[in-house]
């Protein structure tokens, strides 16, 4: 994946956390997913990526994780049988997709309707024929990660993102 | 005042409702996507909506299209992660009055709001 495209996921997670979960993430360094360390998770909340850009934003969280953070940012406690768990947890993806294909700069992107899915270690299994960068993130909530795969479809004929320091 | 929330998210409307009822509107109606909300228009006659971009069924730039068929004066306010500037130019362009980002705060919120309600009572002033 494109390093350029880094920063947006970076600085998207910490935003809506912040102002939505009014909780502070402490992201770590991004590495390459590989596939005999498949990160594991209780919870994914899925956008896809079209345009200019395709490929994937998986937020994926252990149970408690989830429920901590689903629960802060509906102002009630939510457990994995509610359906406002999931809704609450696919808008927090949906937010950060779509905060960071904002600041992709020139590049025309559409984001899916997020899907959840909820089971225990589970692992949202993507093409292995690109990278997979994963976030490590670090919060009061618990720790999670936001997993992306992207792919340049169509180089925009205007401005690129701004350079990405990882 | 009665207002209408599009999304098709529960928690989105339920923060948007908290919002609102700070501002001290109660009449709140709910629609889930833009089928919903032209239900909802038709049934219900609100005087301000909020609407979100992506949605099921019909999407919120859609519903705002449709909705100026008929009614230009109606108050539309698009409440959507869509933040490129080429989406808010054409967001106006199909007849919202004004746009707000998510992730927001109460006081974005409120503030989008009320400037929006001012507005168009000063317009209807003159």
């Amino acid at each position: 994946m494109d390093v350029r495209f880094i920063n947006p996921f970076i600085a998207a997670v910490k935003n809506v956390f912040n102002t939505m979960v009014t909780t502070q993430i402490t992201v770590g360094k991004p590495y390459v997913i590989n596939a005999s360390q498949e990160p594991v998770a209780d919870v994914s909340a899925v956008i896809g990526l079209s345009g200019d850009v395709v490929g994937c934003v998986v937020l994926s969280l252990p149970m408690q994780s989830a429920v901590n953070a689903a629960s802060k940012f509906a102002g009630m406690e939510l457990t994995p049988d509610n359906p406002d768990f999931a809704d609450a947890l696919g808008e927090l993806a949906n937010m950060v997709a779509g905060q960071a294909k904002s600041n992709f700069t020139g590049f025309n992107v559409s984001i899916s309707l997020p899907s959840v899915i909820i089971g225990r270690e589970h692992v949202v299994s993507q093409s292995r024929a690109k990278p997979r960068l994963a976030l490590p993130c670090e919060s009061a909530l618990g720790t999670f990660h936001v997993e992306v795969v992207m792919v340049v479809n169509r180089p925009s004929a205007k401005q690129a993102p701004a350079a990405a320091t990882v | 005042m009665r207002i209408l929330l599009v999304d098709d998210s529960r928690t989105i409307r339920n923060i948007q409702k908290n919002v609102l009822g700070q501002l001290g509107h109660k009449e709140i109606a709910e629609a889930a996507d833009g089928v919903e909300a032209l239900k909802a228009i038709a049934e219900s006659k609100p005087d301000l909506v909020l609407i979100d971009w992506n949605m099921p069924n019909m999407d919120g730039i859609t519903l705002v299209r449709k909705i100026r068929e008929t009614d230009k004066a109606l108050p539309l306010i698009m409440c959507t992660t869509e933040a490129e500037k080429s989406r808010v130019i054409e967001a106006i362009k199909a007849g919202v009055n004004n746009y707000v980002v998510k992730p927001f705060t109460a006081e974005t919120l409120a503030e989008k709001i009320n400037t929006t309600l001012a507005k168009l009572t000063a317009a209807a002033a003159q």
